[in-house]
C-alpha cells in the first residue's frame, strides 16, 4: 500500500510530535507500506475558505492533487484538515478529484482500513473525549448527536484498545468548542466562550487528559485553560495511541 | 469586529442571562432529541420532507394555480402580492372595505418580514397581537429574538412590570399563572371586539385548499371564530402538494421546534365561516428571485421550526438581537444575505461551520454550506474585512511558494521569545483568553528531511 502523509500546516510549526508519531505509528501497523511525505506540501487552504477568500486557495487544492494522486491513501492527523480536502476541493474544482476522495484523517483510516486488533500502547490516565465537529459532521467518526443512527465512535474504539486507560466523554459530547479558526479571531468573545464551557465540561468529567483528532480544537482549549489556570493536560489522540 | 460581534459581547456582559439564555435552548435541543430518538424512521422523514419540498418548489406555478382554484371553490378569496408594498396595501384594503378598525393577530413572521403592524398603525387601524409572547413584545415595543419562542429572553419579573403598568395587573405579581390568566382576560375583550382576525400559515395544502396553522395557545382559532373576516397571509414556499405530504411534516415541525410530539392546536381551515369571509393573500416578496439562485434557492424548504437556532452554539451565545436581520440563527444569517447583502452581511461571522444546524434541519437545508458560499461573495461584493483579505493574501504567499513556507517555518520558533506586549491583547484578539501555542524547535518538515524520525 502507498501512503502520503499530509501533515497540515500548523501540525508541522506547532505540533511536528504528531506528525512523527503518526509516521511511527502507521509504520509500525504497516511494515510492508510504502510511506512518504511530499515536501511541497503546505496547507489544505481551509483557513482561506472559511475567511471567505477560497479564491485564493486554488493554487493549493490544485498542487495538492498533483503532490498526492499517486498513492493509494492520503493519510492525516488532523479530522478537520482532512474534512476540509474530502469536501471542499470537489467544489473548488467542480469534478471529483482522486487525492482527495483518498484523503482520510488518521483515526478514520485505522479503525477503517487498518483496523488493529490490538494495540501495544497503555496510558493509565482518565480521557475525555473531544469530539471535533468536522470529524463527527463530515467525516462521521462518531454518530452525530443531532441523528437517530446507531451510535458509534472510532476514536472510542481504537482507545480501548490502550491498556488501562478510563474513557470519559462530557455532557455535550459534540458541541463545538467555538475554535472555528477565523472564527476565533472574528469573534473573540463568543469563541472564548464556547472554549471555555466546553473546558468545564471536560474537567468535570474528572478527566485527567482531554484527547482529540485534531490539534486544532485542543490548541484553542490549552491556550484557554492555561491563560486561566486549569490543571487538565492535552494530547492528540496519536500521543496515547502510541503511548508506553 | 463585525457588528454580531461587537453585540454578542455586549451580550455576554451579563453572564448570568447569557447563562440562562444558552441552557434554556440547549434544554429545547434535548427535548427534541428525546422526540426525534424516540421515531425511529426519523431520518426517512427528513427525506422525505426535504423531497417533498424540493418538488413542490420545482413545481410552483402548478400548485400556486391548484391551491388557488381549490381554495376560491371553497368560497376564499386570493390574492396575490409580488411585495412587501403590495401585501400592506391589500390586507389595507380589504380592512377599509369592512370598516374594520381592530385586528386581532396570531404570529406570523410574514407580516414581521412585511412590516405590517406599523403600516396598519399609520392608517389608525389597531392591532393587537394574540400570541402570548407576541403580546408582551408588543407591549414592550421590542421585536422578536426567536422565531418560535418571541419573548423566551424576557424574564418574568419584567413582563409582570409591564403587565401592571399597562393592563393593571398586581403590583409586584410575577406569577406565570396569575400573568397569564391576566393576559387571556385582557385578549378575550379584544377577541370579541376586533373586526378581523389575522393569521400565518404553517402549511397550505394545493389539493385541497386548506390553511393549516398549528398553534399551542389556541390563539389563531380565538382570532378567526368570532371576527367576521379572515385574512390569512402566507408566503408562496409554505405550499405543500396533499394532505399525504401534510402528514409527514406535521410529525416533523413540533418534534423539531419545541419538542412537543404536535402542537396543541393544529387547525385546518377550508372555508369561511357561514356569513363570514376568508382571503388568503399570497406572497412573493423576493421567493422567486431565490428560487432562480442556484447555490441559495434550498433555504425556500425551511419550515421556520427554529431547530437550527436552538442547535447553535453561537446563537445560544449570543441572543436573537446580535442578528441585524429579524430571523437570528442559521437560516436568519441566510435568509438575511437574501433579504440585503450589504445590510446583513455582519451576522456571516456568526459561525463556527460546526453543521449542528445541517443535521437538525427537518428538510436538510444546507445552512453552513450556504454561510460559507456567502462568504466567498463578500470580497466580489466589496464587503470583505481588510484584515482578513489580508491575512488569507499572506496565507497565499507563503503556502503556495514551498521555499517562502520553510523559511518562515524556520524563522517561527523567534515569536515565542518576543515579549509580551508584542503578541498581546491590542494587536492580536486571540491573546485575550488564550496563552499562545508555542513554535516547535523543529517543524515536522525539517526533521523529515533530516531523516530523523
Amino acid at each position: 500500500m502507498n501512503i502520503g502523509l499530509f501533515i497540515p500546516c500548523y501540525v508541522d510549526a506547532l505540533y511536528p510530535q504528531v506528525g512523527v508519531l503518526t509516521y511511527r505509528l502507521l509504520r509500525k501497523l504497516l511494515p510492508e507500506s510504502h510511506i512518504d511525505y511530499p515536501l511541497e506540501q503546505t496547507c489544505c487552504g481551509q483557513p482561506m475558505g472559511n475567511a471567505g477568500f477560497q479564491k485564493l486557495s486554488n493554487g493549493l487544492v490544485e498542487k495538492y492533487d498533483k503532490l498526492f494522486s499517486a498513492f493509494d491513501y492520503v493519510v492525516s492527523p488532523s479530522a478537520s484538515c482532512a474534512a476540509y480536502v474530502r469536501t471542499f476541493y470537489p467544489l473548488t474544482y467542480r469534478h471529483p478529484c482522486k487525492a482527495a476522495s483518498h484523503t482520510m484523517d488518521l483515526v478514520e483510516f485505522l479503525h477503517d482500513v487498518v483496523r488493529p486488533a490490538s494495540l501495544p500502547a497503555r496510558f493509565p490516565y482518565t480521557v475525555s473525549l473531544h469530539n471535533s465537529c468536522h470529524g463527527v459532521r463530515e467525516l462521521g467518526l462518531s454518530s452525530p448527536s443531532e441523528k437517530v443512527v446507531e451510535r458509534y465512535s472510532k476514536m472510542r474504539s481504537l482507545l480501548s484498545l490502550v491498556s488501562d486507560i478510563h474513557i470519559v466523554e462530557p455532557e455535550r459530547p459534540d458541541e463545538c468548542c467555538g475554535f472555528g479558526g477565523m472564527f476565533s479571531i472574528e469573534e473573540p468573545h463568543v469563541s472564548a466562550c464556547m472554549g471555555m464551557d466546553k473546558l468545564e465540561r471536560h474537567i468535570q468529567t474528572g478527566a485527567d487528559f482531554i484527547t482529540g483528532p485534531d490539534s486544532s480544537c485542543l490548541m484553542h482549549l490549552q491556550g484557554l485553560a492555561m491563560k486561566s489556570g486549569k490543571q487538565i493536560q492535552f494530547k492528540h489522540i496519536v500521543e496515547i495511541l502510541t503511548a508506553f | 469586529m463585525t457588528r454580531h460581534a461587537q453585540l454578542a459581547k455586549t451580550f455576554l456582559t451579563c453572564r448570568d442571562a447569557a447563562v440562562h439564555h444558552d441552557h434554556t435552548f440547549w434544554h429545547v435541543r434535548e427535548n427534541r432529541d428525546h422526540m426525534a430518538q424516540a421515531v425511529p424512521e426519523w431520518e426517512q422523514l427528513r427525506s422525505l420532507a426535504s423531497d417533498i419540498k424540493a418538488h413542490t418548489l420545482s413545481h410552483i406555478d402548478t400548485y400556486l394555480e391548484q391551491f388557488e382554484a381549490r381554495a376560491t371553490s371553497n368560497g376564499v378569496y386570493v390574492h396575490w402580492a409580488r411585495d412587501a408594498r403590495e401585501y400592506c396595501e391589500t390586507v389595507l384594503h380589504l380592512l377599509k372595505e369592512k370598516d374594520v378598525t381592530k385586528v386581532v393577530k396570531s404570529k406570523s413572521m410574514l407580516t414581521e418580514e412585511c412590516q405590517l403592524n406599523p403600516f396598519l398603525e399609520a392608517a389608525d387601524i389597531e392591532v393587537v397581537e394574540t400570541d402570548l409572547g407576541e403580546r408582551i413584545l408588543q407591549l414592550m415595543k421590542l421585536p422578536p429574538s426567536h422565531i418560535v419562542m418571541p419573548a423566551i429572553h424576557i424574564k418574568k419579573e419584567d413582563v409582570g412590570k409591564c403587565f401592571e403598568k399597562m393592563l393593571g395587573t398586581e403590583k409586584g405579581n410575577a406569577d406565570p399563572t396569575y400573568l397569564t390568566y391576566a393576559a387571556r382576560q385582557h385578549l378575550r375583550h379584544h377577541f370579541l371586539t376586533a373586526g378581523a382576525g389575522l393569521t400565518g400559515a404553517n402549511f397550505a395544502v394545493a389539493q385541497t385548499g386548506d390553511i393549516v396553522v398549528c398553534t399551542n395557545e389556541g390563539n389563531a382559532d380565538m382570532s378567526t371564530s368570532i371576527p367576521p373576516l379572515h385574512i390569512v397571509s402566507m408566503g408562496i414556499e409554505k405550499l405543500i402538494p396533499d394532505l399525504e405530504s401534510m402528514a409527514v411534516f406535521h410529525r416533523l415541525l413540533a418534534r423539531q421546534g419545541t419538542g412537543q410530539p404536535t402542537t396543541t392546536f393544529t387547525s385546518h381551515f377550508h372555508r369561511p365561516r357561514p356569513g363570514c369571509e376568508m382571503h388568503v393573500i399570497l406572497v412573493d416578496n423576493g421567493r422567486s428571485q431565490i428560487l432562480s439562485r442556484k447555490d441559495h434557492w434550498q433555504t425556500l424548504k425551511c419550515i421556520r421550526c427554529g431547530a437550527c437556532m436552538n442547535t447553535c452554539p453561537v446563537y445560544r451565545r449570543s441572543g436573537g438581537y446580535s442578528y441585524s436581520y429579524f430571523i437570528p440563527g442559521p437560516i436568519g444569517i441566510n435568509l438575511g444575505m437574501l433579504r440585503d447583502a450589504r445590510k446583513h452581511a455582519g451576522n456571516l461571522s456568526a459561525c463556527t461551520l460546526c453543521q449542528s444546524c445541517d443535521c437538525v434541519c427537518p428538510v436538510k437545508v444546507d445552512l453552513s454550506q450556504q454561510i460559507y458560499l456567502w462568504r466567498q461573495e463578500l470580497d466580489t461584493l466589496g464587503l470583505a474585512n481588510r484584515q482578513k483579505k489580508i491575512m488569507s493574501q499572506g496565507m497565499q504567499l507563503v503556502f503556495n511558494h514551498p521555499r517562502v513556507y520553510s523559511g518562515a517555518l524556520r524563522f517561527a520558533p523567534v515569536i515565542n521569545k518576543l515579549p509580551r506586549r508584542l503578541t498581546g491583547v491590542r494587536i492580536n484578539t486571540w491573546a485575550m483568553a488564550h496563552e499562545m501555542p508555542q513554535f516547535a524547535t523543529k517543524s515536522f518538515h525539517e526533521l523529515w528531511k533530516e531523516g530523523n524520525l
